[in-house]
């Protein structure tokens, strides 16, 4: 018997095609697990089978009967249940009303609060968690409580498929523990769940059959049991490195200029540890949530960090100094670009010269006072430089394509005469002609002596312009190993925190 | 299979105790701020009895009517995450309305309904400008503020309006016609309607549905909760509150004048966050409010009493809601 059937299913965003055909069914009573790279298309594919979205071609069967959810209300009433990555609960209210929000037991519009808690103690007694009461606020219980919460919300509407979307990414292993309990119990009492994941052991452990999305596109679906960790990476992975990448020898010096030593933001980051070199392109891999960019955040003082030690040079400064720590690192040469281009990467309303200029005004002022010819005319060196299209460096960024947005957020680092540049998801929403220019400037700046730690999602230009490439895997860093060390299985295998990654790759390669 | 789920009791109900203390921290930290000024205020006027004595209360609780009628819509507006910047201009323009009424020779009855109706006709206008033309509250309402006070006084020819006596003067006379009512009919009112908005926001689907939309909207529409309406209902309920109070004030007055209660809304703002009301939402309670507008009265009074003059109070006044605010942020600090 099937409960879902999913055939074709396409859906584009403009230019950009984010699901390519993908076909796959769901049994009552199994949990699917549907893993990918970042990007592969997973949580278009939730949107549109909970009715936030509309597929542009292809059928879906719920029950044999077809399935075209008007919005997320019908996809409810239907019994697809969504339960998002972030938790989306009202924290002021209580468990019992955050359980039966919109579906309230009422008379002449008065609630019954009788009704109300005995129903939610109902639905969470049936779920093995009387603990909880009914009565608590919300915003008085742990993360794990509000998410079982949410779970009971599905079920209150007779939920018959659940999709969840990485449930467990903000969870403690024994918080993991409990849901995966949960999810059984779901599963025996005949409810499908579609569960999102990178880790691969934690599929192992939950999953009954899963199926891998590549490029938009289903690639493999199968029984777990029947597949290899190996060949699962090489579905997940498998596309061709494009000529890129600019030919570049390392320019890696002997010369620390960076040291990180037992940097902790818990529970994002544990103890990180690296040194970056005069010269060196230095890649961390690994997957969203894995606490890279947290790592980066925390090093800066843009996020609490507990305990560490910074070095620049020969000068110690500790971390967890929170205020006008960034002044401080950025007055001793380091320069940040960060992953969100639109929300603090660029003031989107000024000019590509104020952009440009913003972080050494110096450059271009005296006394406090700007000089606009010396900004515009320096802007205009960098627009040649790194093939900005635009029409004038007073046009506002706004008006330029992502590539190009991100070519003045480099020019940013340059102008700024950064030495040590920490760069996170530099290519992300990129145009491919784009990439290419901010790689070349990459290889450029650590051929002049300056050093890069690139934080990347692509593995493609992790291998293409590194130098050596550590891994973050759940908040904890890998040591730095040289590139050549490293084939994207074995990267794949660490970042998804499989047991034992080596022997099975040598398997594979054979 | 079970273990964990035993397991997690006794985690959860550790944190009860904190919580609970907080809970009751928020409840009376407006209690005490009103016991607090009144103290202060007891002792530093130099005569203690006649600040508390009974014919001051009454004139305290008559001065409170219109800022604490307009509390209640704002609270309702408040917990959804919501602010109405109209309510100065709404209160003088269904207060000249009511008015014209009189004088047209309506009765007192219908006079008064047509207030109030007014008041819930322009909520219902702010609403539609939030929900359909999707303009923050904070824009839709400043421009209904510009609006309302034009109209009034274009309706009132730019002057005040007369307005024959009847029953309705008495709504906030100090010392009512019959004695038998100790305070104002307007004081008995809104303690009556206070109580009935506090069950509302309590007990009914409407009222929770209020906490659920300010306290996560996403969460609220992903439920199947038609948000848009619900900001509708809650913007025209808001109005009716505002409605009267321009009602009251004309009654206060014994006439329409187009020009009376500038600024008030910032009163009842400040009435509901000195309650606990919070901005941004989820957060807020009628008795709260209703402390809150008490201690502004009992402020003002006071100072009046001692003889400061006017900027004084204003000064006061500014620094007290900043503190309550302030105090607030503390204990939601304390209690993460």
């Amino acid at each position: 018997m099937i409960l879902l059937e999913l055939n074709g299913i396409r859906k584009s965003f403009g230019a950009t095609r984010a699901l390519a055909g993908v076909d796959f069914d769901v049994r009552p009573g199994e949990v699917h697990a549907l893993v990918g790279e970042n990007g592969a298309g997973k949580s278009t594919l939730m949107n549109i089978l909970s009715g936030m979205l509309k597929p542009d071609a292809g059928s879906m069967r719920l029950l044999d009967r077809e399935y075209h959810p008007a919005g997320p209300l019908e996809a409810r009433r239907q019994g697809i249940a969504h339960i998002h990555q972030e938790l989306s609960n009202c924290p002021h209210l209580s468990v019992a009303e955050n359980i039966l929000l919109g579906i309230e037991p009422a008379r002449y519009g008065w609630l019954d609060w009788a009704a109300l808690n005995r129903r939610a103690l109902e639905i969470l007694r049936d779920f093995h968690h009387p603990a909880i009461a009914p009565e608590r606020r919300l915003q008085d219980l742990p993360i794990a409580a509000r998410q079982i919460v949410e779970i009971c919300r599905a079920l209150a509407q007779n939920a018959s498929l659940i999709l969840m979307d990485e449930p467990t990414s903000s969870l403690q292993r024994e918080d993991v523990e409990r849901l995966f309990a949960c999810i059984r119990r779901l599963r025996d009492a005949g409810i499908a769940i579609i569960y999102i994941s990178h880790f691969l052991e934690e599929v192992r452990e939950i999953a009954d059959r899963f199926t891998v999305l590549r490029d938009g596109a289903s690639v493999m679906s199968g029984s777990l049991q029947e597949a290899t960790d190996a060949q699962i990476i090489t579905a997940m992975v498998g596309r061709p490195v494009e000529t890129l990448f600019p030919a570049r020898r390392s320019s890696r010096t002997t010369e620390r200029v960076l040291e990180v030593r037992r940097l902790s933001a818990p529970p994002a980051v544990r103890d990180a540890t690296f040194e970056l070199y005069r010269g060196e392109v230095l890649g961390v891999a690994g997957l969203i949530g894995s606490g890279r960019t947290r790592m980066l955040r925390s090093l800066l003082g843009l996020l609490p960090a507990n305990t560490g030690e910074i070095i620049i040079g020969q000068e110690l400064l500790p971390a967890g100094a929170r205020r006008s720590k960034l002044d401080a690192l950025m007055a001793r040469g380091i320069g940040y670009l960060s992953e969100d281009r639109k929300g603090e990467g660029l003031a989107l309303e000024l000019s590509v010269a104020d952009n440009t200029t913003i972080t050494n005004l110096a450059s271009c002022s005296r006394w406090g006072w700007l000089n606009r010819r010396s900004q515009t005319e320096q802007t205009e060196t960098w627009i040649q430089k790194l093939r900005i299209k635009v029409r004038s460096a007073e046009s506002p960024v706004a008006n330029l394509s992502g590539g190009n947005q991100q070519k003045v957020a480099i020019a940013r680092l340059l102008h700024q005469g950064a030495r040590i540049v920490l760069m996170d998801e530099p290519t992300r929403g990129v145009d491919i002609g784009s990439k290419a220019h901010i790689y070349e400037a990459i290889a450029e700046m650590a051929a002049a002596g300056n050093s890069v730690l690139l934080v990347s999602s692509y593995l493609p230009e992790l291998f293409g312009i590194c130098d050596r490439i550590a891994v973050m895997v759940r908040g904890v860093l890998s040591p730095p190993r040289p590139v050549g060390e490293w084939t994207a299985e074995t990267l794949m295998h660490t970042a998804i925190g499989a047991a034992t990654p080596a022997p099975v790759e040598r398997e594979f390669l054979q | 299979m079970n273990t964990p789920a035993i397991a997690s009791a006794p985690a959860i109900s550790n944190e009860t105790r904190k919580s609970v203390v907080g809970q009751w921290l928020r409840t009376l930290g407006p209690f005490l701020g009103l016991a607090i000024v009144i103290t202060i205020f007891a002792i530093i006027s130099g005569n203690p009895a006649r600040y508390l004595s009974i014919v001051n209360l009454r004139i305290v609780l008559t001065q409170t009517v219109i800022v604490a009628l307009g509390a209640i819509g704002m609270t309702v507006i408040i917990i959804s995450a919501g602010i109405d910047l109209s309510v100065g201009s709404v209160i003088a323009l269904c207060g000249v309305a009511s008015a014209i009424a009189l004088r047209a020779g309506w009765s007192p009855w219908a006079a008064l309904m047509a207030g109030i109706a007014l008041g819930g006709l322009i909520g219902c206008i702010n609403g539609l400008a939030i929900t359909r033309l999707s303009v923050v509250p904070f824009i839709a309402t400043l421009g209904m503020l510009g609006v309302a006070r034009g109209l009034a006084k274009w309706a009132a020819d730019q002057q005040t309006v007369n307005i024959p006596p009847t029953w309705l003067n008495q709504l906030a006379a100090t010392f009512p016609a019959h004695a038998w009512m100790l305070m104002a009919p307007g004081v008995w009112i809104t303690i009556l309607l206070a109580i009935i908005a506090a069950f509302l926001l309590r007990n009914s689907v409407f009222g929770r549905r209020v906490f659920a939309l300010g306290s996560n909207e996403a969460a609220a529409r992903a439920c199947g909760i038609h948000t848009d309406r619900l900001k509708l209902w809650i913007y025209s309920l808001g109005g009716l509150f505002f409605g009267l109070a321009g009602v009251v004030q004309m009654s206060r007055l014994r006439q329409g004048d187009p020009t009376v209660a500038a600024g008030v809304e910032l009163d009842v703002i400040a009435a509901v966050v000195i309650g606990g009301g919070s901005l941004s939402g989820g957060q807020g309670s009628i008795l709260g409010s209703m402390i809150g507008a008490l201690t502004m009265a009992f402020l003002r009074n006071g100072c009046q009493l001692i003889g400061w003059p006017n900027y004084i109070q204003e000064i006061i006044i500014g620094v007290i809601i900043v503190l309550a605010v302030a105090a607030d942020r503390l204990r939601s600090v304390k209690q993460k």
